[in-house]
């Protein structure tokens, strides 16, 4: 069985309350029991309790299978990238070194890589994976577009990333706010003590136009641009 | 005698923390499972709906259970793993009894003869001393089902006025509050009214870590445009993104909440037509806050006049809007003033009692709400009924088959039961999954009580650090081992299902229980053979009290996924039985009927008005000051669970948090020369720790924080005060003066201890 190409795995980082609900989810999954795939990393925490979850984007043109030297990462039809292939897969970390989003582990102990695949155990049947199930901010959501739309009218989906020269597009999407309703995150205290807070703009660059996922409210590339850091 | 048998160390060789992880069926992706059980959380107030998967007798997983309607599937990490609790190595499965010869300290004994025991001392001591001098203590995880046996048990079997539980240390301000308020304590609208409101203002309440499935309501309300406000010391995951935070001093709330009114008044930002319909009292409240003039509330709160200014005005301005509020501004000396200057704000807008317009305080416990409304509350007899009114007496003496003459009057609080405990008035305890030693503010005198008492039974399924003290342990029973009600954070009545039996030598609560009631002699009323019967006893109970359950019924519950209390079994205005009552979602809603104010009004009393009260601030007791400069606040961690009797034994929540750490701003850890991750010693009036320091920026640089999870020398609860407020007697745990220095090296414990002991 596939999974069905009506629904999509979205990440909301700006959600996401560091938890860990999905990390301790992950482990549960009957492909890798005892075992989770998810990275959840703080930012910073010396500076902010921001947290991003860290998932297999599964990129149409996966990188990881690229460079694999064994041939060993499938991506099947339905777009799902699998962790390697236990008979081929050689443990070399080719895929590890390759990996833009920095998702494949290799298992010393075991000789094999793996990583995300998407709950297929789960996704193939028509559930969502553990983690967007239980993720309680629901920083991880696994569901239509129409839901995302309806649910989610501030911030919209990007599938589409740029490092150097190569152009990535995944099946999974990132959560971007939309410009004007981007609030700016409060990371020191001292800063809501004071009458004037620091203001250390940093710009992130993003590709890919959000606003073509949603007809009103233009959008502009850069949706990072206020957001203070 | 209670002291403790044997060495710490070798108490905890024997009976843990050890840490459960994933193993054999619980890790084997081959093994099906017999069945999904539906049933819940059996950590926090919010009570999230959960399958279990049972295999052979054992949980071995948990798949989500995605059509309840409160969480949908959502889990927070406890939720994840709590199945790793049960078939694990700690587990009591035998009755225990004090034995220094032994090295553990104890050694089994058989349950008959353990029950004997229990009931042979009590009764001695109750024929020396008087009935009074037998104390009982519940707790607010169990089921609505035991506390209302508990509280029967205590003022039926033993006689004593000495009952209260741990529910105590949690949400009674916000209660007394509600109470003096609203004439009910119950959050007033289902979380769902949250989605489409106008603003939200979390008072004192990390959500994300302590109710972490709210957060999804608060964030969708955030996108259908809602502005969240977030009142708090730290900044919290949920204070992360907030649109306006409110960096509050510790114990500064009422003075916030009296600023934010009075701007209000002076911009006329008031439902002037609700304060006259449904209220009374406004007008004290306004000559009170008069004096809290803009520069002033910021002085004292520590909150820039911009940000109160803003707060005022999205507040005051707003269409519609929900408020809610946890320990932050519980947990203190003045802790019923702090929740009372919360309702001021809610009653002065007139956003109360309808859709997307709400109040709520989050409970803390599984059963924080239905474990206080069934009499294991000192003041309280089942039904919210009034331990100290005549009719409500006459009442519930009849359901019992007594004669009101022989209910014992109203006790005293937890805390109060463990001085008289001191002065030598109370000699006898029985506990049931309460673990004071840990979870109580200053636990040196706790534990010193403790070594006082003649006798001393503890109920529960793992050793908790208290029941070391313990001359006969009885192995309860795990959430998943019984049926019965929880009351969540909603008020919805919910049914928790039996997965897998009691192992062992281990009964279910009730049942042990009442068999030292047998054993007493005293079996007239205690002769139940299944939670359901319990519940058809307690529904008759209630019935006619303010917290009536007498039209839920088990079916009704599994049916609807739940039945919000009241829940009339017949119509209270015309007497007529009414078999499919639905429930009540929303309290207060224009032309709702209550029995107290028999249709003069929404509220609860009888005139149907709401009251205003005066919304007094006082600084804390045992204030920052010039010897100990810095304010000491302590809290949760997301993967820990209060007392940690079980969360510190379940290996994957552990490594998520595996120890105390002292968070710190890093222009306090300058100027104390501390370092991230190097050793602190934390000291207050009452005791000192040293735990490794966490340098951050979330925390104001005037404040220290420190999770209350651990126990012994990593027990932040050694530090803290027990100055109780007057009205809730809540003790002060979110404030006390404290020093801070960098530690000389690691504390001896570091050599022994693990992370999570
Ligand atoms: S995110 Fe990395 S591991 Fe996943 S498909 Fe893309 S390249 Fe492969
Ligand atoms: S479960 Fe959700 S909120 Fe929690 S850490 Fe994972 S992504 Fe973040
Ligand atoms: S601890 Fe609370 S939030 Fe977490 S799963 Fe249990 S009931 Fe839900």
């Amino acid at each position: 069985m596939a999974k069905p190409d009506y629904l999509h795995f979205f990440i909301d980082p700006n959600r996401c309350i560091g938890c860990q609900a999905c990390v301790q989810a992950c482990s549960e999954c009957d492909t890798h029991r005892g075992e989770s795939m998810i990275h959840l990393e703080y930012v910073n925490r010396a500076e902010s309790v921001q947290t991003v979850p860290v998932v297999c984007m599964h990129c149409d043109q996966p990188t990881c299978a690229e460079v694999c030297p064994a041939d060993a990462i499938k991506r099947t039809g339905d777009g799902v990238v699998q962790s390697a292939r236990k008979p081929r897969c050689i443990a070399c970390g080719n895929c590890v070194v390759a990996c833009p989003f920095g998702v494949p582990e290799v298992y010393e102990d075991r000789k094999i890589m793996m990583k995300c695949d998407m709950c297929y155990d789960r996704t193939s049947v028509g559930k969502k994976p553990m983690c967007a199930t239980v993720c309680p901010s629901q920083a991880l959501f696994f569901g239509t577009r129409e839901q995302i739309e309806q649910l989610r009218p501030l911030s919209a989906p990007v599938n589409t990333f740029q490092f150097g020269h190569q152009t990535i597009t995944t099946q999974v999407h990132i959560m971007v706010p939309r410009k004007l309703a981007a609030v700016a995150p409060h990371v020191d205290v001292t800063a809501a003590m004071e009458e004037q807070p620091r203001n250390r703009a940093v710009s992130l660059k993003m590709v890919g136009t959000p606003a073509a996922a949603h007809g009103t409210a233009p959008v502009e590339s850069d949706p990072f641009a206020e957001v203070e850091v | 005698m209670a002291e403790i048998p044997a060495d710490p160390l070798r108490i905890i060789e024997r009976f843990g923390p050890h840490l459960s992880a994933m193993t054999g069926a619980r890790l084997s992706t081959s093994v099906e499972p017999d069945r999904l059980v539906k049933t819940h959380c059996c950590f926090c107030g919010q009570q999230c709906g959960i399958q279990l998967k049972v295999r052979d007798n054992e949980v071995i997983g948990f798949e989500p259970w995605e059509e309840f309607p409160f969480n949908r599937g959502m889990l927070c990490p406890k939720g994840v793993k709590r199945y790793l609790q049960g078939s694990h190595p700690d587990r009591l499965t035998t009755a225990l009894r004090r034995d220094p010869s032994s090295a553990s300290g104890f050694s089994s004994l058989p349950y008959g003869e353990a029950i004997i025991r229990v009931a042979n001392e009590i009764a001695r001591i109750q024929q020396t001393h008087g009935p009074g001098a037998i104390g009982v203590l519940g707790g607010a995880s169990l089921t609505t089902e035991k506390t209302y046996l508990l509280g029967k048990f205590a003022r039926v079997c033993l006689k004593t006025p000495f009952i209260d539980y741990n529910g105590r240390l949690c949400m009674v301000s916000a209660g007394a509050a509600n109470k003096k308020a609203f004439g009910i304590d119950r959050t007033t609208n289902p979380w769902s009214d949250m989605v489409g409101t106008d603003v939200i203002w979390v008072a004192g309440s990390n959500v994300a870590e302590c109710s972490p499935i709210t957060t999804n309501y608060i964030w969708q309300a955030r996108e259908q445009g809602a502005k969240i406000i977030v009142q708090d010391p730290r900044i919290t995951p949920a204070a992360r993104t907030c649109d306006l935070y409110l960096p509050v001093k510790p114990g500064r709330d009422a003075a916030l909440f009296a600023g934010v009114l009075q701007i209000m008044i002076e911009r006329d930002w008031l439902d002037h037509a609700f304060i006259d319909a449904h209220t009374v009292g406004f007008d004290q409240v306004a000559a009170y806050c008069s004096e809290w003039t803009l520069p002033r509330t910021a002085e004292v709160t520590g909150v820039p006049q911009r940000a109160l200014m803003l707060a005022a005005e999205w507040w005051g301005t707003a269409k519609t809007s929900f408020l809610f509020h946890a320990r932050g501004i519980e947990h203190h000396s003045n802790g019923v003033q702090n929740s009372l200057g919360t309702i001021n704000l809610v009653l002065a807008s007139g956003r109360i009692g309808k859709p997307k317009s709400g109040y709520g305080t989050i409970v803390g416990q599984a059963n924080g709400q239905g474990g206080r409304e069934h009499g294991q509350k000192c003041d309280q007899l089942p039904g919210w009924r009034d331990i100290s009114n005549p009719e409500h007496r006459q009442y519930i003496a009849g359901v019992w088959g007594i004669d009101e003459q022989e209910l014992p009057g109203p006790g005293v609080d937890a805390y109060e039961l463990f001085r008289k405990i001191d002065r030598g008035e109370i000699k006898g305890l029985l506990s049931i999954c309460f673990n004071p030693k840990v979870s109580l503010p200053d636990n040196a005198f706790v534990t010193r009580c403790l070594e006082k008492l003649e006798f001393y039974a503890a109920i529960d399924f793992f050793l908790n650090d208290t029941a070391w003290h313990a001359d006969v342990v009885l192995p309860g029973s795990l959430h998943e081992e019984d049926e019965g009600t929880v009351t969540q954070v909603e008020g919805r009545i919910i049914k928790v299902n039996k997965a897998v039996d009691c192992p062992g030598d281990a009964r279910e609560d009730w049942r042990i229980i009442q068999d030292i009631a047998h054993a007493i002699g005293r079996p007239h009323g205690f002769t139940f053979t299944e939670p359901r019967e319990i519940f058809e006893e307690l529904r008759v109970a209630s019935k006619g009290g303010v917290a009536d359950y007498s039209g839920v019924t088990y079916e009704k519950i599994t049916q609807q996924l739940g039945v919000f209390w009241p829940c009339y079994s017949e119509d209270p205005r015309t007497g007529v039985a009414i078999a499919d009552h639905p429930g009540t979602p929303r309290l207060f809603e224009a032309g709702s009927y209550n029995p107290v104010a028999r249709g003069s009004g929404p509220f609860y009393f009888p005139d149907g008005r709401a009251r205003f009260n005066v919304a007094d601030y006082r600084p804390p007791v045992d204030d920052a000051s010039d010897e100990y400069p810095i304010y000491l606040t302590t809290g949760r961690v997301v993967s820990q669970f209060l007392s940690g009797t079980q969360t510190r034994r379940i290996g994957p929540l552990v490594k998520q948090y595996p120890e105390p750490r002292i968070e710190m701003h890093p222009r306090l850890a300058a100027k104390l020369g501390i370092t991230d991750g190097e050793w602190a010693t934390a000291e207050t009036r009452r005791g000192t720790i040293t735990l490794k320091a966490q340098v951050v920026t979330t925390i104001r640089p005037d404040t220290i924080f420190i999770p209350y999870h651990w126990a012994g020398r990593k027990s932040a609860n050694q530090l803290t005060v027990a100055a109780q407020d007057p009205i809730s007697k809540i003790p002060q745990y979110k404030v006390c003066g404290c020093r801070v220095r960098k530690a000389d090296g690691p504390p001896d414990y570091d050599a022994v201890l693990e992370p999570q002991q």
